[in-house]
């Protein structure tokens, strides 16, 4: 059988496993159906929480930037696992207390203001949207490979699947179908990192391989500084970047981790308070699962790759063009030429291909003496490292299978996800809770599908000129949540800031950071209208990326001090604050 | 019942004001450990851990890539066991 089929049985067999399991919840009544957020423990919460959560930026995305960054990027491991910390401590457990179910309706009442929850559900939007380009933009990397067709082929393709799929709906709201998910993506994402580890190290567990020693006894990371500061690249564990921008990045992840509606929406219906503390928790090791493994895999990846292009050492020759084309190992190069995604070209017309570092001094005088024209490495989109990965390892055929499986699972859960919340945001909260509330049932659907068809059109319009790989694209929309939503929330439970305070808050916020985003990544990320690159950000070192946490800043101080200068929170809402501080009589749990 | 436990609470001083700045207690104990581990061992004092070697590199690449993740983990089921213990003995649990 051949890969091709091999892959098709997988990505098949699992969506059979989730429609099955669809189907087969649904059969139930109708309460039972409705109870899926409450009759659920909180550890298999937790594992359902950790399927949405983990997108085409986890899983996809985040080892292929940590691999060619090193160090440096830890940011992302840092951001996306801290942010729970924040969520545990500071808003799940009052959320809950508070009992009504979305983030809009909270900022609504808590701010006794219509305004305040339309700022709040246009911040969501923003944010959502940008997230679902990172998720398009991971999802035509997957398609492309899959189908073996170019990227853009891949990403039509994949539009068309995730609009059916979140049309399909009631999927998502299946818990059992995201713990289905989640053991498809973490037996994915861990099966081969654990081979690979094997390989290298001995070691089963990745996590630990990372920090062990290779065959020849030497640890496995001083080796890879060795070898990829031989080829001019950068130290893998030291750190080279802004160490500022490096905090802001990770506060940013963090915060915005914490301002994500998707993620927030699934403590509003845990039974108790108590569970909301332990569901957090729960989350966060089935997250971590994923995450403690992620800089093995890239660590891992990175050495096999600059190996395979070294076959006799740093100081030897380069692989050839004849073994590339006909040595099995090198197939996996061949299969993801043809997404556009990996190129390389022998420059020099020597037969081989040097990869190396070819702005580095001391690489251009020895490129000089060898008689190399440059780096013939000439493309390696980090997207596709981690699907890459099983070929480049050569590992078992069912391994390649597995991993397009879970990485299609991760990127389509979130995607259809996010689309649903955009679609509702905009039928329930905006046309029926503001522009039109008299609108009939089917009108509110209509103007669902609608939303969702123009969210889709739009993000695989941006995904096929996307403003960064897909975990960038995605730690802009965590910045756009961490400078409206978060500060708000975390307003709304721990301070008396008033109506006024939060709307100037949140457009303050959400303005400037959006606004600071398009001026780096192009107006409406429309390529080439930029006025800034993150090389050369226009505030000292903080890239687009990291302005999150500065926008969250700009958020607190202006509600801070519109709040002081105008009339304090009525009774009532003092009265909702202090409720909503203690779990005594928190009501049951409301439902979706 | 449980209303009578809020009052013997309450009548032993222990308010809701009492629990909510216990809580706001820990919350910020809770969070100063969680930003020393991350921004502070993971990035900003790396320098200063470069001496403790980890597996062919330092501490400080440690925390960064899964040392803070595993303190993370940790405080928040520390968290979720300190406050339901909390919720107890200020009578504020749920019924």
């Amino acid at each position: 059988m051949d890969q091709f089929t091999i892959n098709l049985l997988f990505v098949g067999a699992s969506f059979a496993l989730y429609i099955g399991i669809a189907i087969w919840a649904r059969a139930g009544s109708t309460s039972e159906f409705y109870a899926a957020g409450r009759g659920i423990h909180p550890v298999t919460n937790g594992m359902a929480t950790a399927a949405d959560w983990m997108s085409a930026a986890s899983f996809i995305s985040m080892a292929g930037l940590i691999a060619f960054t090193g160090y440096d990027n830890s940011t992302y491991l840092m951001g996306w696992t801290g942010g729970y910390v924040l969520l545990a401590l500071l808003l799940a457990p009052y959320l809950r207390k508070f009992g009504k179910y979305t983030v809009s309706e909270f900022i609504g009442d808590r701010f006794y203001s219509p305004t305040a929850r339309m700022v709040a559900v246009i911040s969501l939007l923003v944010a959502s949207l940008t997230y679902v380009i990172g998720q398009m933009t991971g999802v035509g990397v997957a398609f492309g490979r899959f189908l073996e067709v170019s990227n853009t082929a891949g990403l039509l393709i994949g539009a068309c699947v995730v609009f059916a799929y979140a049309v399909f709906g009631g999927m998502k709201g299946v818990t059992y179908t995201q713990v289905a998910q989640y053991v498809v993506l973490i037996m994915a994402y861990t099966i081969p990192a654990v081979f690979i580890s094997l390989q290298l190290t001995g070691n089963p567990i990745p996590g630990l391989g990372l920090f062990g020693n290779v065959e020849s006894g030497e640890p496995l990371l001083q080796k890879l500084d060795q070898i990829v500061a031989e080829l001019g690249f950068r130290e893998y564990t030291a750190h080279h970047g802004d160490t500022f921008n490096m905090v802001l990045f990770t506060l940013s992840l963090m915060i915005g981790t914490a301002g994500l509606p998707h993620v927030i929406m699934r403590f509003f219906t845990v039974p108790r308070v108590a569970d909301a503390r332990w569901s957090a928790g729960w989350a966060l090791v089935f997250i971590a699962l994923l995450y403690l493994t992620a800089p093995a895999v890239g660590a891992m990846a990175r050495l096999n790759i600059t190996e395979q292009f070294w076959p006799n050492g740093t100081s030897g020759e380069a692989v050839s063009v004849e073994t590339i084309a006909t040595d099995p190992a090198y197939d996996w190069m061949a299969t993801w030429q043809q997404t556009g995604l990996l190129g390389w070209e022998d420059k020099n017309n020597d037969g081989r291909i040097q990869y190396y570092n070819d702005a580095s001094p001391a690489m251009q005088e020895r490129a000089e003496a060898e008689g190399w024209e440059g780096n013939e490495l000439t493309n390696f989109n980090r997207d596709i490292l981690v699907l890459a990965n099983p070929e480049i390892a050569n590992l078992p055929s069912w391994v390649i299978g597995l991993v397009a499986a879970g990485g299609l699972a991760a990127a389509l859960s979130t995607a259809a996800g996010l689309l649903l919340a955009i679609s509702s945001a905009v039928s329930h909260d905006l046309i029926k809770g503001q522009l039109n509330p008299a609108i009939s049932e089917k009108g509110e659907l209509l103007s669902a599908r609608i939303a969702m068809a123009v969210a889709i059109a739009v993000a695989t319009y941006l995904g096929l000129n996307p403003p960064g790989f897909a975990a960038q694209t995605v730690a802009l929309a965590f910045g756009l949540a961490a400078a409206s939503i978060f500060p708000a929330l975390m307003m709304g439970i721990f301070t008396k800031v008033n109506n006024k305070g939060a709307v100037a808050g949140m457009l303050a916020g959400l303005i400037v950071t959006l606004v600071y985003i398009f001026l780096h990544k192009g107006w409406f990320f429309i390529p080439d209208t930029n006025s800034f690159t993150d090389a050369d950000p226009l505030l000292g070192t903080v890239q687009s990326t990291s302005f999150g946490a500065v926008g969250a800043l700009i958020n607190f101080a202006v509600a801070f001090t519109v709040s002081k200068m105008t009339a304090a929170i009525p009774q009532e809402i003092e009265e909702l604050v202090e409720s909503v501080r203690v779990p005594r009589g928190a009501g049951v749990a409301q439902d979706h | 019942m449980a209303d009578q436990t809020t009052q013997s609470a309450q009548a032993a001083g222990k308010s809701d004001a009492g629990y909510w700045a216990a809580n706001v207690r820990i919350i910020l104990i809770s969070l100063v450990i969680w930003a020393i581990c991350s921004f502070g061992f993971g990035i900003l004092l790396r320098p200063m851990l470069s001496g403790i070697s980890v597996g062919g590199t330092d501490l400080g690449f440690w925390f960064a890539q899964q040392g803070s993740i595993l303190v993370f983990l940790a405080l928040i089921f520390f968290y979720a066991w300190r406050m339901n213990k909390l919720d107890r003995e200020y009578g504020v649990e749920e019924e």
